[in-house]
């Protein structure tokens, strides 16, 4: 039982945490790429486009 | 070679197969009827078997009388969208609406009132509050949703709804659905599992409308003709996705026998009780807030003619807030026979959730910046605004709630019902509300609503209605957890189990008062609504694109 809990708990503080903190990280430079700031803010005006 | 002028008309596959799989299915229903082991069970076969028989004669009916050609996607250079679905669930969202209040009032009043009961079963307590739960989350929450994400993904994708009949599949299946869970409970028929107590059966007929609804909807993106995804698609998206998931995970049940409404779900013990609150988190996480966030993030900006504050932000949000949702659920099991670990990996995740909620309350009230003084004069915006504010006390509470020691007060007690409410009525029903309002002179080509007073009058009278349910709620909570934590000085409990409840009986008034308010503002709301589709002086003068026959 504890070495289930080791082997998760070992787990998620090494592996999980890399998983997360890189896709977070993949996250905020797709956000943020500044080449992508036009894009964005035309996106930012799709809802008042109108046909 | 030659071309024949009129294309003949000719039955499609879709039309075939699914008028051929509804004739099979109310067969069935009928042999089922017959050899079931309860009157409910045979019920509801019949239901299953009339509702069949109608889509088959639907279904034929609706190609006798339509054109050969298929509706064009395109006219005059516009994307030919497809309404009809959309209006259907919009009224379909108004009707569950004022029922499922009106059904939480009377929840309400047997609480303060239990002799209202009358000694009937079926509107005991026990069968009333799954009808009510059911009744707002899914029945007028399900219906915003499909109505509006049938709306926003046509608009932001400029495409027409993928499908023929599929769109009606999904409306009227998920209602049907609605209908089936929602008798169910009155008659008795129940898995008893919070949120999820429709039986084996609804559920298989559930999964198999959702994944039509996921397809369409997929469908639709795949029309697009903008290169884009709009943000408030990805989080409807999110939204289909993951309830597919775990409403299948969540109900993997083996029934008795096909001819028993009774089932017994694959999971045991803690197990099951951490795969119920998986699910009964999420379907808070992704039915009730990323579904409508999607509402958010497409009627704020279009009502406040403003684009979104940051679209960045919203990419945040979106990742941020579905990787973190979904470990969030032990935190309804602290203090059981759940591994501690676990009930600290979900608070964990819990606090950190503060984090992207806030992230996408600042993005939804920011929209408004320089056009702040629209607060004033438009009080469907205001109503939306002030839905984005309780998102964020009810996404700060919860939080604060999870915490093992605040939890330890908390739990079990009136707080989580306030907590809830605070993020039923005061977010999930005013964003939709404030979707209808928009809506509905949208889809039947008005000018505008037809009172702006009566929608400032449905804001204040409701809004009251709110602040009486969530104080009285946290008062009687708070008390009724200390009462049951408090010692003598001997050692013993303070209060037995009856004086708590005895205490609470003035909160429970106060409570009912609060929802009777909700109501009135409903009913304000379903009439000017009404008013608004009626009044012909209200109809928009330029030539709307034509719809299609059979709409």
């Amino acid at each position: 039982m504890s070495s289930t809990y080791m082997m998760l708990a070992g787990f998620a503080q090494t592996w999980g945490l890399l998983y997360f903190v890189s896709v977070f990280v993949l996250v905020l430079v797709y956000a943020l790429w500044p080449k992508s700031k036009t894009r964005f803010d035309e996106a930012a005006r799709m809802p008042l486009r109108e046909d | 070679m030659t071309q024949s002028n009129a294309a003949r008309k000719s039955i499609t596959t879709g039309e075939m197969g699914t008028a051929i799989a509804f004739a099979v299915l109310a067969f069935a229903s009928i042999f089922i009827a017959a050899k079931a082991y309860t009157s409910e069970y045979a019920f509801h076969a019949y239901l299953f078997a009339a509702a069949s028989a109608a889509a088959v004669f639907k279904i034929i009916d609706r190609y006798s009388s339509r054109p050969a050609e298929p509706p064009p996607l395109i006219i005059d250079g516009k994307p030919n969208y497809n309404m009809g679905p959309v209006k259907f669930s919009t009224v379909a969202a108004m009707f569950w609406g004022i029922a499922g209040f009106t059904v939480g009032l009377w929840a309400a009043l047997e609480l303060a009132f239990p002799v209202l009961n009358f000694d009937l079963a079926w509107i005991s307590f026990g069968r009333l509050r799954p009808l009510h739960t059911s009744a707002v989350i899914f029945a007028f929450g399900g219906n915003v949703l499909i109505a509006t994400s049938f709306y926003v993904v046509q608009r932001t994708c400029r495409a027409r709804l993928a499908g023929d009949l599929a769109p009606w599949f999904v409306v009227l299946g998920y209602n049907f659905f609605i209908l089936i869970a929602g008798t169910g409970y009155l008659l008795g028929i129940t898995q008893s599992k919070e949120y999820a107590e429709p039986e084996w059966y609804a559920d298989l007929w559930l999964t198999v409308v959702w994944i039509a609804y996921l397809l369409v909807f997929l469908g639709t993106l795949r029309r697009r003709t903008e290169p884009h995804i709009y943000v408030a698609n990805w989080f409807y998206l999110a939204f289909i996705l993951t309830i597919a998931v775990l409403h299948v995970g969540n109900n993997a049940a083996i029934p008795v026998s096909i001819f028993s409404p009774k089932s017994y779900i694959v999971w045991a013990g803690v197990q099951d009780a951490m795969v119920q609150w998986w699910y009964g988190h999420n379907a808070v996480g992704f039915f009730l807030t990323a579904g409508f966030l999607a509402i958010m993030y497409y009627f704020i900006p279009k009502r406040a003619e403003r684009p979104v504050y940051s679209y960045r932000l919203s990419i945040i949000h979106f990742w941020s807030l579905i990787f973190l949702y979904i470990w969030a659920g032990p935190h309804h099991l602290h203090y059981t026979a759940l591994p501690d670990w676990t009930q600290t990996l979900g608070m964990t995740f819990s606090i950190m959730l503060w984090m992207p909620s806030w992230g996408g309350m600042i993005n939804g009230l920011m929209t408004l910046s320089g056009a702040w003084d629209k607060l004033r004069t438009d009080p469907v915006l205001r109503m939306m605004v002030v839905s984005v504010a309780f998102y964020g006390m009810a996404t700060f509470e919860g939080p604060l709630m999870s915490i093992k020691a605040v939890n330890s007060l908390s739990h079990y007690t009136d707080w989580t019902i306030g907590h809830v409410h605070s993020g039923a009525l005061g977010w999930v029903a005013y964003i939709s509300f404030g979707a209808i309002y928009c809506l509905v002179p949208w889809l039947w080509n008005r000018e505008r609503l037809y009172s702006l007073k009566l929608v400032s009058w449905h804001f204040w009278i409701s809004t009251i209605g709110i602040v009486l349910y969530i104080s009285s709620m946290w008062v009687s909570g708070i008390l009724q957890g200390l009462m049951w934590r408090a010692y003598t000085n001997l050692g013993f409990l303070e209060y037995s189990f009856i004086e708590t409840v005895e205490a609470m009986h003035p909160f429970y008034i106060i409570r009912a008062l609060g929802g009777a308010l909700f109501i009135a503002g409903a009913l304000i709301m379903a009439w000017n609504l009404w008013k608004t589709v009626q009044s012909a002086d209200l109809a928009l003068s330029v030539a709307s694109p034509a719809l299609q026959p059979a709409e």
